[in-house]
This record gives structure tokens, sequence and C-alpha cells, in this order.
């Protein structure tokens, strides 16, 4: 110890003599440590996520039936057949479509939410509490709840809206597409504003209150107030929480094998549902829901590489 | 200050400052709309409680209220007891499981300098990174291979997974916030890491110990698709499945009071759970880990 200390201050730290050797093996003692502790950890990152991520690959490029199993390679059959279902296109289209209308409606939503709530009083914590609570329940519970909501026969809101008038028979929520589609965004986004308004919660109570009184001195108004302090302070919340609901969202599976099961007519059939189909609705395809996968890690994987992109370049 | 310059209608600022008019005016208003919201939130969990004992024709509750709906889900298939019984077992084992490795990971990540460690810890974010739908294909594959597909071990291994991005990154923020006179001391005392963890640490990570485990939880005991892939004993299924099949047993009709009574089974723990433990939920996200 004293010859190092004495030696260290005179060189450059990559020129530092030799420890000695019994302090060596303490180091090396401590990095085995370091590893046992850390085995568990490796052990399950290898095995249950490294593993499958090179198998999805391989078998994306494999004939690889559900019960038959590896029959050789095939490249690239698996991604043209990929390409070709007749359901392929329009399942994009569709999953597009319903994450941008879920993303634009829940953002807004949570963000009026979180404007409403961010005073603290007894009231306000009625309403993050009553918001919030949802978001306890599994995507499955609440789906199942909102099928019985949404049915035809004994649900409520077909009921308010025979009694209101504006109905005079049994009204399909799920009947059509388009009806699917927006009764499915309507269990998200109760399921959903809550979370979200918590996370813009926590962002608003961030902005000091300094801020904004010295805006009010310079005479801004309250929509001047929102548009040039809240929304730009708010703007990294804002984007991760974009991030988080796009990628929710063009992985949405839960809501609609419960209310639709993709249907009617293939009409709210989603990237994942296919994938699930392909493999084991009849498809016993394994190799095909492979190349599915690979399509969406990859769109998924370039979509988020961007996103943490833009999101540093903005905040640096 | 700004009270006086102000004069416009303004709703109460966060401390409760701002407003000319007089109090009533500007807050029946938004008494009344945040009602209405809180009402519309709230409702449709009333409803499905409410649903789950009310009277519904041409179901086992046609007679008046009462819990039959309860019953028809104790009788169907296998009964509730035991998908109950598999929810319990998948769930505790993914908390068992997911506490174990993160709280050991969390410690290495913290404390420990070896070769490797800073891969490992991004190879363990990036789980994050990559669809989880997706890997469920292989991972069919590879249960199947290891003799634990159809199996509540290999369900909960897998949900265990998904659930380590999220608590080895808190663990290691909670053993990182720790000063390291802690252990130090408990070393001079004679103790080896294991005993230091153990003794000094393991009280002092509680906090972050809960909120994993609450995580891992909920995960586990609401998850649907990992066991639609997985498991195909009907025997085996967790409740989730359970109740989202028995919504098709009678050909063409729809058990709605049955299923609500599934829902209310479903919902009720984790409405709890979030009740009792919402503060600390709360103020887990205050306290950084989500701060963007």
């Amino acid at each position: 110890m004293p010859t190092s200390l004495k030696r260290v201050p005179t060189r450059p730290p990559d020129q530092v003599a030799p420890a000695p050797s019994r302090r060596r093996s303490a180091r090396s003692r401590r990095r085995l440590t370091g590893w046992a502790y850390a085995a568990p950890t490796a052990l399950f990152v290898t095995l249950f996520f490294a593993v499958p991520v090179l198998l999805v690959g391989r078998m994306s490029i494999s004939d690889w039936g559900l019960f038959a199993g590896d029959r050789g390679v095939n490249l690239p059959d698996n991604f043209v057949d990929a390409v070709d279902l007749r359901l392929f296109w329009p399942a994009v289209g569709f999953t597009v479509k319903y994450t941008v209308i879920t993303t634009v409606i829940l953002i807004g939503l949570s963000l009026g939410l979180a404007l409403l709530v961010q005073e603290s009083t007894r009231w306000t914590g009625f309403l993050r509490t009553a918001v919030l609570v949802p978001s306890a329940l599994g995507l499955a519970s609440a789906s199942l709840l909102f099928y019985a909501l949404y049915s035809p026969q004994s649900g409520p809101f077909g009921e308010v809206l025979r009694d209101v008038g504006l109905a005079d028979g049994p009204i399909s929520f799920l009947g059509t597409p388009d009806a699917a589609l927006w009764s499915t965004v309507g269990l998200i986004v109760w399921r959903f504003a809550g979370f979200y308004m918590l996370l813009l919660l926590v962002a608003l109570q961030g902005i000091s209150a300094d801020v904004y009184e010295a805006a009010e001195l310079d005479g801004c108004n309250r929509w001047q107030r929102f548009t040039r302090i809240t929304l730009p302070l708010l703007r990294s919340s804002l984007a991760m929480c974009a991030i988080l609901c796009v990628t929710g969202s063009l992985l949405a599976f839960d809501q609609f094998y419960i209310l639709t099961k993709g249907g009617p007519d293939n009409g709210t059939m989603t990237i994942v549902q296919l994938i699930y189909n392909a493999a084991f609705q009849g498809g016993n395809d394994l190799g095909l829901a492979a190349a599915l996968s690979i399509i969406v890690l990859v769109v998924l994987l370039v979509f988020n590489l961007g996103q943490f992109r833009w999101l540093r370049g903005k905040d640096a | 200050m700004a009270t006086t310059l102000d004069t416009r209608p303004v709703r109460p600022t966060r401390d409760g400052r701002g407003t000319a008019l007089p109090g009533f005016v500007v807050r029946t208003p938004y008494y009344v709309l945040t009602g209405a919201l809180a009402l519309l939130f709230l409702f449709p969990m009333v409803w499905a409680a409410v649903a789950s004992v009310a009277p519904q024709a041409g179901t086992a509750q046609t007679d008046g209220w009462g819990f039959a709906n309860y019953g028809t889900l104790v009788d169907y298939q296998e009964g509730i007891w035991q998908y109950l019984l598999n929810s319990a077992i998948v769930s505790g084992l993914t908390v068992l499981f997911t506490l174990t490795t993160s709280l050991l990971g969390g410690f290495a990540f913290a404390r420990f300098e070896f070769p490797g460690k800073n891969l490992l810890f991004l190879v363990t974010l990036a789980i994050l990174m990559v669809p989880y739908a997706t890997l469920l294909i292989p991972l069919y594959v590879l249960l199947n291979e290891l003799g634990l597909q159809n199996s509540l071990v290999g369900l909960a291994l897998v949900l265990t997974m998904f659930q380590l991005p999220f608590a080895t990154f808190m663990m290691r923020v909670s053993f990182e916030s720790l000063p390291k006179e802690l252990e130090e001391a408990a070393f001079v005392d004679g103790c080896g890491t294991f005993a230091a963890l153990r003794r000094v640490l393991l009280p002092a990570v509680r906090p972050g110990l809960v909120t994993v485990g609450l995580f891992a939880f909920l995960a586990a005991w609401n998850d649907f698709i990992t066991p639609l892939v997985l498991i195909s004993d009907s025997d085996k299924v967790p409740l989730p499945l359970a109740v989202a099949n028995l919504r098709q047993q009678v050909m063409g009709v729809i058990d709605y009071g049955a299923t609500e009574a599934g829902v209310v089974v479903l919902a009720v723990p984790c409405v709890l759970l979030f009740l009792v433990l919402q503060r600390q939920y709360v103020r887990g996200f205050m306290s950084g880990a989500f701060k963007g």
C-alpha cells in the first residue's frame, strides 16, 4: 500500500505499476463474486431472450411446421409468403390506422386530464384515483368487461342510447369493422388514460411555478403560457408517452382477440393476430410466423432507434 | 404578486391562488366536469360488480339477485379453484424468480466490476426493445425442447424474463442510492458479501423490492397471450384464459353474467393491491425512475 500511494500521482493512470499479487487475486475473487451474483440474470437473458432471438431468425428462413418441426432451409420462401398473404397488407393498414387513432386520442385526453388534476386537492385526488384504477386491471380482463358492456342484448351502452332515443333496436358495437375499431379505441382509452396521465402529471409538476409567474408578469395569457411554456417543457414526456403508445398499439393483440377475433370479415385483423393465426390457428406454419415476427421486429427496432435518437438529439 | 395583476378568471393554480371571480363561479363547472369524468371512469367496474349478481335472462341467473353467476364459474370445467390455483402458482413463481434474480443482479451491477458487466446490462435492457409477442414463437419451440412447454414453471420463467429489464434497473438504482459505508461496516464486522447483502442491504432496498414485486405480480396475474401460446392443457390454464374461454361455453349463447363474475374475480386482487399500494406506486413514478 504505501509504495503504490507514493507512485500513483507521479504516473499517468494507465502506467500504474502492477498491483502486488495478493491484491490482484483479491480483485479477481471480487470479479468472480460479481459474476456469481449476476449469473441468474445472465442465465435468464441468455436462455429465454438471446436464444429465442437467434432462433426466430433461424426459423424465419426454414420450413418449420408446428408439429413437423424443422424441415430445412427455404430462404426466402417465408418472407415472400408473408408479404403475399392475402391479409398482410390489410393487417398492416389496419394496425397503423388503429395506432394513429389510439395515440392521438389517448395522448390528447391524458394531457387534458393531467392539466385538470394537477392542482392537488382531495377532489382531484378522487378523480386521479378513479382514472388510475382501470390501469390495475389486466388488458384481457378489461377487454372481457367491455365485451359485456358492448353486448347488443344486455349491455348498458345500447340501453342508454335506446332510452335517449338515439337508437331503436339493438346496437352492434362490434358488428362492423368501423364500429369495432372505435369500440376498441374506447376500451383502450379507458384502460390506459390514467397511466399516461400519471406520466404527464409527473412532468407537469416538475415545471417550476416561477416560470409561470414570470410569464404572467410579462403579460402572457393562459393560452400563451400553455403553448409557450407548458407544451415545450412537456415535449420529451409527451414523446415518451407517444413511443410507449405506438409500440403498444402496433403489437395489439389481447383486445382484438377477445372483442373481435380479427373480425368481422377480417376487418380488425392486426399484425400480431396474423402471426398467431399463422402459427396456431389453422396455419400451423411456424416458419411463416417467424418471418412475420422478424418483419415486425425490424420495423419496431428501426422506429425505436429513430425515436430515441430524435429524443436525445433535441434534448442535448 | 401575480394575483393582483391578473384579473382574468383563471382556474386556481397549483397552490390555490389566482382567481378574481367568486370561487363558486369558477369552481362549479370544474366540479361538474371532474365529477362527471370520475363517474365515467368508474362506471364500467361498478357495472361489472352489479351485473355479476343481477338477474339475467337465459342464464344461470334468471330468478333474482344472487351469486348464481359465480356458481357457474365454480362449475365450469376444472372449476374456478383450479384456475385460481394456476394463476396463484404462476404469479407466485414469477414474483419469486423476479425478486431473487433482480436482487442479486442489481447488487452485482451496482457494487461489482466484472468483465461483460455493461454488455449484460445492455442486453437485459434490450428485452424492452424487442416486441414480446414476436418472441413467443421461438419460445414455444424452446420450451418444447426443454420439456417445459405446457407447464406452469415454464410460463413463470418466460414471464420473469419479461420483468427483468424494469426489475434489474430498479434494483440497480436502489443499491446505488445506498452509501458504500453501509456494507463496509458489515465487512469490518466480519461479514462476507452475502451476509452483508442479507443482513444489512436487504432491509434498505425493501421499497424497491416491493415495487418490483407488485409489477411482477400484476403482469403475471393479468397476462393473456403467453399462456394462450404456451399452455394447451385445459386444467393448466390461468384464470384470464379460463374466463375468456367460458364466454364461448354454450353454443352461440354468451353467458355475460358468468363472464362478469369472472372479471370481478380477476379484478378484485389487482384493484385491492393497487388501492393499498397506491401511494408507493405514485411515489415510485414521482421519484424519477420514469422521468424522461
